[in-house]
């Protein structure tokens, strides 16, 4: 068992609004430039949509980090939506940190449509923190694990 | 405080004789004098059973949403506390305001059962209430502070709704502060943090009492009873379970929770539930500016403002590492 | 009478705690509950009730039933059901022991639930006295002598000292087996203690209910009662009262998508829920009251009339304490049961 789970890469999964991050992604792979393979993209047509609910089930189906993309503020295709967004994630991240879970393993980044760069760079610098973190123990659901 | 009953059952009775109203919403007697039940008078002559009392505990304010609805105006006793949840559900349009005729209650901090019989009284037959201190079974004096809901130590609560208050006066401001167990918490280390809300977390048993009392939670349909949601169980199999279900509760009652501090008084495991909502009030009160939800019936909830120049979450509050 | 000092109750624990899983009312966060024995436990037997009964061991809030895999087109079938060894109960009141034998009309009738069969069997439960009864208590209206609370060993908590009285077989085997007890002469004691508790009980505020009405022939009188309405006003729809019941034993079966296949378990299910009875066309218990009422009609009616009339409450008085808005049966017998309840 051990063997495997030292093999066993972070998974880590990260919410693109359609318009802007979704976008980047697209650019960064066009452009050739990297992010990790144990990235997994959910496209959702504004990071708005992201109800705590999804985080919170992302974390239980065995995901390490989730990383939540959008348009930056005030450049949201549906005007407002991630100003939303920024308000629901701050109370959330401080929630989960209040109960003890490790404040790195969430995080929220502005990318827009023109970023490939930038895409690349935060995955990459994700993924180093969870990779650091290790496995998640704390927001783990056993009966996934199996 | 049988003044204060007093004054209440009368003005119960005078707005049904007088055909103000067709019922009212207050709270009936029990067996004992602590196990006093919300109810709906029709006559007069039901108000025989009528309480007021420092077991008055219940929020009758979520009672309205159904009541409100039924044919003829119903008057409703509200304490300081419940006025917040009252002016909220109006604000939410919850709550047919028209068929409603609210009345303020004083309120001198009301009881925890349990914490009479921490104080080793077995049995409690009677209570004569006094502003400070309790006489139990016409012996046992106990200070009042010392068998008060939590809720109420921290109480600074006015009235802010009611076409009129029915008061003698005659209550003592509290100078504690709500958040100080936040702060607390905040102060620990993440691992003493995941310990503590591991250890009072897992004593849920799901029963649900701390959204069906909470008038905040009012959907008509909750997603944890949604078949299609995943999270319908009805148990939490893992402590997975137990935290979302906790997080999700107190999540998407934020910005409009009050503090009335009912989720805490029902329930049955005393798992503290407050000190999750007003995690949420602390930091909205931070990060956003004072808030209070359910001052007033008109104002944007924090969630459903903003302002371009808000805090990342990156950089939001938080606690030690 | 075997006996041992309560101040070295520990060592008693501890001695059973090698032998196999010992679990005691432990207080926990200012809750009281049952909980396995590991050394560092605060043992309560001093109060009166857990905050859930004992039923729990038989019947676990969450139970897994079968596991389901899936590989290509393979679906590998796994029996998830808990191997059980001999474990001991200690401090079961006479009220929770009684739930045990209604519980097993339900549950070790054709077809027996193996799950609950296999835990029932490996338990030995060591019963407890209760010195001082609370006014909520109303167990002998249901002919529960509480001081005699029956179960493996029976223990009475007197003079200092735990005495123990195996009733059992299994209950004999432990208790001799146990080197921490001494001999002491307790007839006497345990005896005026008997008489004691008996006479509390008798002058409890419940004790004498009125039962007479709740006899299964009288159905539809009961369930049109126009008092229903009134009596459930004030239900929030919450599971507190059938989730502390020691004798609710209503279940859902659920399926939960792991990330290679399924797996069954079986939940506890409120008939307080309004998606207790939802079905694909309608839900039948449309409102709060039929809800409300299902519950009491059930405790005390419909299984005493497929149960030789007993009824299926035990008047532990967890409902009665833990209702949030105070809502219970003692005062839907007092309502419905008529005047002499009075």
């Amino acid at each position: 068992m051990q063997e495997i789970n030292k093999e066993r890469k972070p998974l880590i999964v990260a919410f693109c609004c359609n318009w802007c991050s979704y976008a980047g992604a697209d650019l960064a792979g066009s452009s050739r430039l990297s992010y990790p393979a144990n990235v997994k993209i959910i496209r959702v047509p504004c990071s708005c949509r992201v109800n705590p609910l999804f985080i919170l089930k992302a974390f239980q189906r065995g995901a390490d980090g989730v990383i939540l993309c959008g348009c930056h503020p005030g450049d949201c295709h549906y005007t407002t939506g991630n100003y939303y967004t920024r308000r629901r994630m701050s109370l959330l991240f401080s929630m989960l940190d209040y109960l003890g879970i490790e404040r790195e393993r969430t995080r929220v980044e502005w990318v827009s449509a023109a970023e490939g760069a930038k895409f690349s760079n935060v995955m990459n610098d994700f993924a180093k923190t969870i990779n650091e973190l290790g496995e998640n123990k704390r927001l783990e659901d056993l009966r996934c694990k199996d | 405080m049988q003044r204060l009953e007093n004054a209440v059952l009368s003005k119960a009775k005078e707005l049904l004789e007088s055909g103000k109203v067709s019922r009212v919403l207050g709270w009936t007697k029990g067996e004992f004098c602590y196990d006093v039940s919300p109810c709906v008078f029709n006559t007069v002559d039901e108000l025989k059973n009528f309480v007021y009392n420092g077991f008055c505990g219940a929020n009758l304010s979520k009672y309205l949403i159904n009541e409100s609805k039924k044919e003829g105006k119903i008057a409703v006793f509200l304490k300081p506390c419940d006025t917040y949840s009252y002016n909220q559900l109006v604000k939410e349009h919850r709550i047919k305001v028209e068929n409603v005729y609210a009345v303020g209650v004083e309120c001198q901090g009301k009881f925890d059962i349990e914490k009479f019989y921490a104080k080793g009284v077995g049995f409690v037959a009677s209570v004569e209430e006094g502003l400070t201190e309790v006489k139990v079974n016409g012996e046992t004096v106990l200070n009042r502070n010392d068998v008060k809901l939590e809720r109420c130590l921290v109480c600074n609560k006015k009235h802010v709704a009611g076409e009129e208050i029915v008061e003698l006066n005659e209550k003592l401001p509290s100078d504690s502060d709500r958040f100080e167990m936040v702060k607390k918490l905040e102060a620990m280390t993440a691992d003493e943090r995941f310990a503590f809300w591991k250890k009072e977390l897992s004593k849920c048993i799901r029963c649900n009492a701390c959204r069906n009392v909470c008038p905040a939670c009012n959907c008509t349909k909750c997603v944890f009873d949604n078949p299609n949601s995943e999270v319908s169980a009805k148990a939490n199999a893992t402590s997975f379970e137990e935290q979302m279900f906790h997080i999700i509760r107190a999540f998407h009652v934020a910005g409009r929770c009050t503090d009335c501090g009912e989720c805490s008084r029902v329930c049955p495991q005393n798992i503290p539930l407050h000190l999750l909502n007003r995690k949420f009030i602390s930091d909205i009160d931070k990060l956003y500016g004072e808030y209070q939800a359910g001052e007033d019936t008109t104002s944007k909830g924090p969630l459903t403002s903003f302002t371009k120049e808000d805090a990342e979450p990156s950089d939001a509050v938080g606690g030690n590492k | 009478m075997k006996a041992i000092l309560k101040d070295k109750l520990n060592l008693l624990y501890e001695e059973i705690s090698k032998k196999c899983e010992l679990y005691l009312p432990t207080k926990e966060k200012g809750a009281l509950n049952f909980k396995k024995f590991d050394g560092e436990n605060e043992v309560d037997i001093e109060s009166l009730q857990t905050v859930k009964s004992a039923k729990d061991f038989f019947f676990p809030q969450t139970e897994d039933m079968v596991n389901f895999k899936t590989e290509g087109k393979n679906i590998e079938i796994i029996d998830a059901r808990e191997k059980i060894e001999t474990y001991v109960i200690f401090g079961v009141r006479a009220c929770d022991y009684k739930s045990f034998e209604i519980l097993d009309r339900v549950f070790l009738v054709e077809p027996v639930d193996t799950m609950y069969k296999n835990r029932r069997e490996n338990a030995v439960i060591f019963t407890l006295a209760c010195n001082n009864p609370h006014a909520s208590c109303f167990c002998k209206n249901f002919g529960i002598d509480a001081s005699s609370p029956k179960g493996d060993v029976e223990c009475y908590d007197v003079d200092g000292y735990l005495f123990f009285n195996p009733l059992t077989e299994k209950g004999a085997q432990i208790v001799n087996g146990l080197t921490c007890l001494e001999e002491v002469k307790g007839e006497d004691k345990v005896d005026a203690l008997k008489k004691d508790i008996t006479k509390k009980i008798e002058k409890l505020p419940f004790s004498n209910l009125d039962l007479s009405k709740f006899k299964g022939e009288n159905l539809m009188e009961l369930f049109n009662r126009p008092e229903w309405e009134e009596l459930s006003e004030a239900c929030l729809g919450c599971g507190t009262c059938t989730f502390v019941c020691p004798t609710c034993q209503c279940f859902d079966i659920r399926d939960f998508k792991t990330n290679s296949g399924i797996k069954r378990f079986r939940c506890w299910d409120s008939c307080m829920y309004s998606d207790f009875t939802q079905m694909a066309a309608e839900n039948p218990r449309k409102t709060q009251m039929q809800r409300y009422r299902q519950r009491f009609m059930h405790k005390l009616c419909y299984y005493p009339s497929n149960n030789d009339g007993i009824y299926s409450c035990v008047g532990c008085g967890r409902c009665v304490k833990k209702c949030p808005q105070s809502l219970n049966i003692v005062k839907v017998i007092k309502k419905i049961g008529g005047e002499k309840n009075d």
